[in-house]
C-alpha cells in the first residue's frame, strides 16, 4: 500500500489510471449487453438460411437498408438488430414499408415462415442481436397478475390499460395488441420497433415478459365481463354511446308517447 | 272539509278499501291535492320530455346507488385482492377498489347494479343537458322563469361535482388520474390552492383521506342539494304553469294540452318504466368502466386514453389544447416564491368559468338589451329569434370544440391523422369556431324565417307544374290549413330599439350601448306576413284559381 501511494506521481501514474478506468467500463458494458444478448445464439439457423436470406434480402431489402445491410440515408443500418427484429417486422408484415410514413404499417405479410427465418438468419449473421425468444417464455403460463402490474407500469401509457392501443405524436401510434402472437409481442419489448422503446432483459426480466404476455392472452381469452366492450376505449366511446344510442332511443321513446293519431 | 257543510249528507263508504281511504282522506286531505294536481294541465311536446328524463334517471340513480352502498367500502387500507379475477390475483390495492371489484364480479348483480349507476349518472347528465340546449333555444328561460333557469343551472353543476365524486370512488387508475388532474388545477390556483388541495386530501397527494371524503360528499351532501333543487324547480314549474309551443288558441294567458290525470300520469309513470328499461339495457349489454381493465391506483403509471366522464370532457379537452409555451413566451411564473401557472389555471378554470358565468346570467342580459319585461309563456320557434339562436349555437361550439379536444387521441388513432394535427386544428376552431357558427346559424335561421315567409303567403309547393291554354308553365301552390298558417305567421318579430334619456333627460352611455346591442341582436329579421299581405297574396291567387278535382288550389308565379 504504501509503495502504491509512493508511486501516485509516477508519470505513468495517470495513464494507468485510465486504463484501469476504461477496462472496468468495458467490462461492466460487456457484461450488460451480454444480458440482453443472453440467448442470442440459442436459435441455430443453418448456414443455408443464411445464405438463401443474404439473397431474399439484396432482393427486397437491399434498396433502402443497402447491401450487407449496412444502411442508408433512407433506412438504418440492420448490423446488431438480431433476428428478433427481422421475425417482428417481416413476421407481421410491417418490412417491406409499404409506403414512407411516420410509422411502418402492419399489413399482410410478404414473406411466408421459412422466408422470414432465412431473412433473419441472415440478418442474424450479421452482428450479435437478440434471438427469436424460446417457446418457453411464450407458453403463457406465467403470473398473469405480476404481469398486468407490469404491464401497467410500463406499457398502457401508450398501448392502454387494455391494450386498445393509442395515440402517439405527428402521426405516430401504438396498435392495439388483441391478436398479436406472443413470439411478436416478446420480440417487440426485445427489440423496440418503430416508435416503441426497447425493454432488454435488465428492464423487464425474461420472466416478466412471459408474465406480460400471460397478462396480455388472459384478458384477450376473458373478453369483456360486463357486455360489449365498446372499444375499450374508456369514457369517450361510453359519453359517445350515452348521447347517441341511449338519448337516440329515449328521444324516439318520447315522440312515440307525445304524438297522436289525428 | 266535507263536514263543514251541513246541507251535505255525509259520506258513506260502503267498502273496507273505501273505508280506509276516507279515514285517511280526513285526514290528510289527498283527493283535494288530487284534485288540483290532476286537473294540472300540461302541454303536448317531445321535447318537454327532457327533464322528465333527467328526474327519472334520478330515481333509478338514488335506488342503485343504495344497493351499492350496501357493497361498497371507502376504505384506501391496503389489502390484497383474493377475488374471482384472477388477472389481479394476489396484487396489492386499497379496499375501495377491492370492494369495487367485489361488487364486479362476486356479489350477485353487482356487476349489473355498478353499470345501472353509471349509464344512469351518464343519462342524468346529457338529459340535463339536452333539457337546458331546449329551454334556451325556445326562450323558456324568459319572466317569470328566470329563477328556474339559473335553479337548473345549479343542478348541472352538482351533477357534475356528483358524477366526478363518483367517478373517483372506485380507486381505481383511471379514477385516480383524473383526481391527479384535479388535485393539479386545485393547486395552480395562486396562494390559495396548496393550502386547499393538502386540506382536501389530508396532506399530500393521495393521502389516505380522500375516497371516504368523496363517498360522504357523493352519496350524502351532493345528493341532498339535487334533491332540494329538483324540489325548488318543480315546486316552481307547478306556480309558472309549463310553456308551450305557439298554435291557435294558444297565448300567454293559458296552456293548451292534457290534465295531469289520468293519460298524462299513466304516461308520466309509464315513461319512467321506458327510461328504467332503456337504461337496464343498456347496462345488460355494454359495458361501462371495466375497473378490471385499468387496475389499483398507482401514482406512476397514466394509460392512454385516460379521460373524465363525458361531463368533465371539455376542461380535460381546455387542458389539452392549452400549449406548454408559445415559441419563447412562458405561462409559468414565479412571483414572491408562488408558482403562477397559468397553463394550468386558465384552461381548467377560464372556459368553464365563462361557459357558466353567461349561462347563469343570460336571461337577464338579454332581457336588458330587449327591454322586455313582460311574461312569456309561449315559446319562440329558434329561427324566429335567430340572434338568440345563433348565440346559443355559438356557445355549443365552443363547449364541443373543447369536448372533443378531449378525445383528440382517439379521434387521431381511429380517423388515421396526426395527434398534433388535431390540436391545431381545434385550438384554431376554438377561437374561429363559435364566430362561424354564430354567422351560420343566423343567416339560416333568417332563410328558414324567409322561407315561412314565404309560404305563408304563396301556399306550399306541390311540385305539379301545369301549362296553362296560352302556352305559359305554372306551378300549383297548396294554400295551408289555418293551423300551419297560424304557426308562420303568429309570433312578434321586435324591431330594435332606439336609446332612451332617464328621467332626467339624459342618455347615458350605457344607455348607447344597450341600444347598440339592441341593434345587433334584432337588426336583422324577417317580419312574420302581416294581414293586409296575406290578404294581397291571396287575392293575386284568386285571379288564377282553377279548380282541380278533389282540393282547391291557388297558382302562382
Amino acid at each position: 500500500m504504501k509503495a502504491l501511494s509512493q508511486k501516485r506521481r509516477h508519470p505513468l501514474a495517470a495513464i494507468a489510471l485510465l486504463l484501469m478506468g476504461l477496462l472496468v467500463t468495458g467490462g461492466l458494458y460487456a457484461v450488460a449487453t451480454t444480458v440482453n444478448q443472453a440467448k442470442a445464439d440459442t436459435t441455430t439457423f443453418s448456414a443455408s438460411d443464411a445464405q438463401e436470406g443474404g439473397k431474399l434480402f439484396a432482393a427486397n431489402c437491399a434498396t433502402c437498408h443497402g447491401m450487407g445491410a449496412s444502411g442508408t440515408k433512407d433506412a438504418p443500418s440492420l448490423v446488431g438488430v438480431g433476428a428478433a427484429a427481422v421475425d417482428f417486422q417481416v413476421g407481421t408484415g410491417r418490412m417491406p414499408m409499404q409506403m414512407n410514413g411516420p410509422q411502418a404499417q402492419e399489413k399482410p405479410r410478404q414473406f411466408n415462415d421459412q422466408q422470414t427465418q432465412q431473412l433473419a438468419a441472415y440478418v442474424a449473421s450479421l452482428g450479435a442481436g437478440p434471438a427469436i425468444p424460446d417457446a418457453s417464455l411464450l407458453d403463457e403460463k406465467g403470473d398473469a397478475a405480476k404481469g398486468g402490474e407490469l404491464f401497467r407500469v410500463n406499457c398502457a401509457m401508450c398501448h392502454n390499460a387494455a391494450a386498445a392501443g393509442g395515440a402517439l405524436t405527428r402521426g405516430k401510434f401504438a396498435p392495439a395488441l388483441a391478436g398479436v402472437t406472443g413470439q411478436h409481442i416478446y420480440e417487440a419489448m426485445a427489440t423496440g420497433p418503430q416508435n416503441m422503446p426497447v425493454f432488454n432483459d435488465a428492464n423487464i426480466s425474461p420472466e416478466g415478459k412471459r408474465d406480460i404476455i400471460t397478462f396480455l392472452k388472459t384478458i384477450e381469452a376473458n373478453g369483456s365481463p360486463g357486455g360489449a366492450d365498446l372499444g375499450s376505449l374508456g369514457p369517450v366511446s361510453e359519453g359517445l354511446f350515452v348521447w347517441v344510442a341511449g338519448l337516440g332511443v329515449i328521444i324516439a321513446f318520447t315522440i312515440w308517447l307525445t304524438s297522436r293519431t289525428s | 272539509m266535507s263536514a263543514s257543510s251541513t246541507a251535505e249528507v255525509p259520506f258513506v263508504p260502503e267498502t273496507k278499501v273505501g273505508r280506509i281511504t276516507d279515514f285517511v282522506d280526513q285526514r290528510v286531505g289527498g283527493s283535494g291535492i288530487l284534485r288540483e294536481f290532476g286537473r294540472k294541465v300540461f302541454p303536448d311536446h317531445w321535447s318537454f320530455m327532457f327533464g322528465e328524463v333527467a328526474l327519472y334517471s334520478f330515481v333509478i340513480l338514488l335506488m342503485s346507488g343504495t344497493f351499492l352502498t350496501f357493497f361498497f367500502d371507502p376504505s384506501m387500507a391496503e389489502t390484497h385482492y383474493s377475488g374471482s379475477y384472477t388477472p389481479l390475483t394476489n396484487v396489492e390495492m386499497s379496499v375501495a377498489y377491492n370492494s369495487s371489484l367485489n361488487i364486479s364480479f362476486d356479489i350477485r348483480g353487482g356487476l349489473f347494479f355498478r353499470q345501472v349507476h353509471h349509464w344512469a349518472a351518464l343519462l342524468f347528465v346529457a338529459s340535463l343537458g339536452v333539457h337546458m340546449l331546449r329551454v334556451f333555444f325556445t326562450g323558456a328561460f324568459r319572466k317569470p322563469r328566470e329563477m328556474n333557469w339559473v335553479v337548473g343551472g345549479v343542478l348541472l353543476i352538482l351533477a357534475m361535482a356528483e358524477g366526478f365524486t363518483g367517478y373517483s370512488l372506485p380507486d381505481d387508475l383511471l379514477s385516480g388520474n383524473g383526481l391527479r388532474i384535479i388535485d393539479g388545477v386545485i393547486k395552480s390556483i395562486p396562494v390559495i390552492g396548496t393550502y386547499i388541495s393538502f386540506f382536501l386530501f389530508g396532506g399530500e397527494f393521495p393521502g389516505t383521506a380522500i375516497i371516504g371524503r368523496l363517498y360522504v360528499l357523493h352519496i350524502l351532501l351532493v345528493p341532498a342539494m339535487i334533491l332540494l333543487m329538483i324540489v325548488i324547480h318543480l315546486f316552481m314549474v307547478v306556480v309558472h304553469k309549463h310553456t308551450q309551443y305557439p298554435g291557435p288558441g294558444r297565448n300567454d294567458g293559458n296552456v293548451v294540452g292534457y290534465p295531469l290525470g289520468p293519460v298524462y300520469a299513466a304516461k308520466a309513470g309509464g315513461f319512467f318504466f321506458i327510461v328504467f328499461g332503456v337504461v337496464a339495457l343498456m347496462a345488460a349489454m355494454f359495458t361501462i368502466n371495466p375497473i378490471w381493465n385499468y387496475g389499483p391506483y398507482d401514482p406512476s403509471p397514466v394509460s392512454a386514453g385516460t379521460q373524465p366522464d363525458w361531463y368533465i370532457g371539455f376542461v380535460d379537452g381546455a387542458l389539452r389544447l392549452m400549449p406548454g409555451v408559445v415559441n419563447d413566451f412562458h405561462f409559468e411564473y414565479i412571483i414572491f416564491g408562488h408558482v403562477l401557472t397559468l397553463n394550468v389555471l386558465l384552461p381548467a378554470l377560464v372556459p368553464a368559468g365563462i361557459i357558466f358565468t353567461v349561462l347563469f346570467t343570460y336571461p337577464w342580459i338579454e332581457r336588458w338589451i330587449t327591454k322586455d319585461d313582460r311574461e312569456h309563456h309561449v315559446l319562440d320557434r329558434p329561427r324566429n329569434a335567430p340572434t338568440r339562436t345563433a348565440i346559443g349555437v355559438a356557445g355549443f361550439t365552443w363547449y364541443c370544440v373543447m369536448w372533443a379536444a378531449a378525445g383528440s387521441d382517439l379521434i387521431a388513432t381511429h380517423f388515421h391523422v396526426a395527434l398534433n394535427d388535431v390540436t391545431y386544428w381545434l385550438r384554431t376552431l376554438f377561437f374561429i369556431g363559435p364566430i362561424i357558427a354564430f354567422m351560420v346559424t343566423k343567416r339560416v335561421a333568417l332563410a328558414l324565417q324567409r322561407k315561412d315567409r314565404e309560404i305563408a303567403l304563396h301556399g306550399r309547393e306541390t311540385g305539379r307544374i301545369v301549362r296553362l291554354p296560352h302556352g305559359e308553365f305554372i306551378e300549383v301552390h297548396a294554400p295551408l290549413d289555418d293551423y300551419k298558417h297560424y304557426k308562420l305567421v303568429g309570433f312578434e318579430s321586435p324591431s330594435p330599439s332606439a336609446a332612451e334619456p332617464n328621467e332626467n333627460g339624459v342618455v347615458t352611455p350605457k344607455e348607447k350601448r344597450r341600444a347598440a346591442l339592441s341593434k345587433w341582436f334584432f337588426e336583422d329579421r324577417v317580419a312574420p306576413a302581416t294581414p293586409a299581405e296575406l290578404e294581397a297574396a291571396h287575392g293575386h291567387g284568386h285571379h288564377e284559381a282553377i279548380e282541380s278535382g278533389e282540393e282547391h288550389k291557388s297558382l302562382s308565379h
